[in-house]
């Protein structure tokens, strides 16, 4: 570790950005084929299963099964993407038709960088979290940069010059914003609480994280057990904010085609379906720091006893595999949620995503802001 | 890591920027090349389920969301100031804690008032 911390700057963060896009891509990938495979056992057929490469086909067993998995259907749609002619419609307004798949692509891959995503003790028992980017800012930079995605929706919407596109990107804008706000709302009271009289002050992912590694009482109860209304609405705002079903207005199928998206093809379409996929996989990730207990296996179950417990106390990067494992086991059940949810909840009428962002979600955020800071104010837990 | 944290967050946001122009370069190097692009009048066209189009497609929309757009700007502002709220709160007098509790039932109020005036009803 310590050799790359004395490599100079830009080397760093160039390796550190390759890094994210080597794992949110093939992730983004895998999320696509998971996303139709749990659609098929869902609706009681098999899903993908068909393409296989020949070679791995001869393998008794495994390749059959690989098969089965629809492993090489994921294979097949990145090739099909790279290899499909690229129309640009002649109606288009071109560079901001091209633009806007960078853009959308572009908070999805910032946002990651401030996301804490596993932790390891250094010599002296001191938490070191695995992140590219340890700045104090935290949350506000997640908000800050995630809400750049809007621009990509209106861009592309405006600039294909096309009705149904047109129609997308203006829904999505609306939406987009109106849920904006019911979360930043929902995740004041868990930073209130975070800075308690005592804290220190901050808006780090990583200390919310600290303060749910407790062992007793509501230091390492998780945020969703003391909060249950703020992750009911961060949860139900980060459906919307990701344009996922039942908050799929942006591309809504049944009326829009594609909505936003209709126009494009080919390579900068799966721009835009990587940066949705990387968009669930970041949210989910803060939804897991704020309200899952980040790295924590259970409530009042912290990772630096199971560490003990397992002896790896003296082996930070076995602990640091021991985090990032119990991490990514949330997102990836956060991600199952996303798509159980898409088969179980039938999709909003505008009128009604409206309705619920603007008078039942921002006066329930609102109330529980003033609720939590009166309680925590009286309260005084960390004192 | 002696370079202030924020930097890696500016030097990110600039791979971030540069990545995906460099695919969409790479792509278009590769389409120009390899696949070029076979125009047609159907191709070309604007797609409307395949009806022939009518009409411009920048066309009027509703007034009614730039009335959303509106109202999100005066909460997104007043919800910005919220965030140092929350970052102060550690050493924060009981005086101020009132004056913030008044500034939340202000922010109450400006939904209200528009909840009353019926510009949160999609119609």
């Amino acid at each position: 570790m310590e050799f790359f911390f004395q490599l100079p700057l830009w080397i760093q963060a160039t390796a550190k950005g390759l890094a994210v896009i080597l794992v949110i891509f093939p992730l983004a990938g895998m999320c696509s084929l998971a996303e139709r495979k749990v659609s098929a056992w869902m609706q009681g057929r098999p899903g993908p299963n068909r393409a296989v490469v020949p070679w791995v086909a001869w393998i008794p067993f495994l390749g059959k099964f690989l098969q089965r998995l629809g492993l090489f259907h994921l294979m097949a749609d990145g090739a099909k993407f790279l290899f499909k002619e690229e129309p640009v419609p002649g109606h288009v307004n071109k560079f901001y038709f091209i633009i806007a798949p960078a853009v959308a692509l572009l908070p999805a891959l910032t946002t990651v960088v401030v996301v804490p995503f596993g932790a390891w003790f250094d010599s002296a028992g001191a938490l070191v979290p695995l992140v590219l980017a340890n700045v104090d800012i935290g949350i506000i930079g997640v908000f800050a940069v995630s809400s750049l995605g809007v621009y990509a929706l209106i861009l592309a919407g405006w600039a294909s010059n096309s009705k149904y596109p047109f129609l997308g990107g203006v829904r999505a804008s609306a939406q987009l914003i109106s849920y904006e706000l019911s979360m930043t709302l929902a995740v004041l009271p868990v930073f209130l609480l975070v800075n308690a009289p005592g804290g220190k002050g901050t808006l780090s992912l990583v200390d919310v994280v600290a303060m749910q590694s407790g062992t007793s009482g509501w230091h390492g109860a998780w945020g969703m057990m003391i909060m249950p209304l703020s992750a009911l609405i961060f949860l139900i705002a980060l459906f919307a904010e990701t344009n996922r079903q039942p908050f799929d207005m942006p591309e809504s199928e049944a009326d829009l085609v594609g909505g936003f998206h209709t126009e494009y093809g080919a390579f900068k379409w799966s721009l835009f379906f990587v940066a949705e996929y990387a968009h669930m996989i970041v949210g989910s990730a803060v939804f897991a720091l704020l309200f899952l207990g980040g790295w924590n296996p259970l409530p009042w179950v912290p990772l630096a006893s199971v560490a003990g417990w397992l002896g790896l106390t003296g082996l930070p990067f076995a602990v640091a595999l021991l985090s990032l494992v119990i991490f990514l086991g949330k997102i990836i059940a956060l991600l199952f949620l996303f798509m159980w949810v898409r088969w179980t909840v039938p999709r909003f009428r505008y009128d009604q995503v409206m309705k619920l962002g603007w008078q039942t979600l921002l006066p329930l955020s609102i109330g529980n802001l003033i609720f939590y800071a009166l309680a925590i104010a009286w309260l005084q837990p960390r004192v | 890591m002696s370079a202030h944290p924020h930097a890696s967050l500016a030097l990110f946001l600039l791979v971030a920027v540069g990545f995906p122009l460099a695919a969409l370069m790479v792509a278009r190097l590769w389409f120009r090349f390899f696949q070029p692009a076979r125009p047609g009048a159907t191709k070309q066209d604007v797609y409307e389920c395949g009806v022939a189009p009518t009409g411009d497609s920048w066309i009027q929309f509703k007034a009614h969301y730039y009335l959303y757009a509106l109202l999100f700007l005066v909460f997104d502002v007043e919800v910005l100031f919220l965030l140092p709220f929350a970052v102060a709160f550690t050493g924060l007098p009981a005086g101020a804690l009132v004056a913030m509790l008044a500034f939340m039932l202000l922010l109450a109020e400006g939904l209200v008032w528009a909840w009353h005036r019926g510009h949160l009803d999609w119609s």
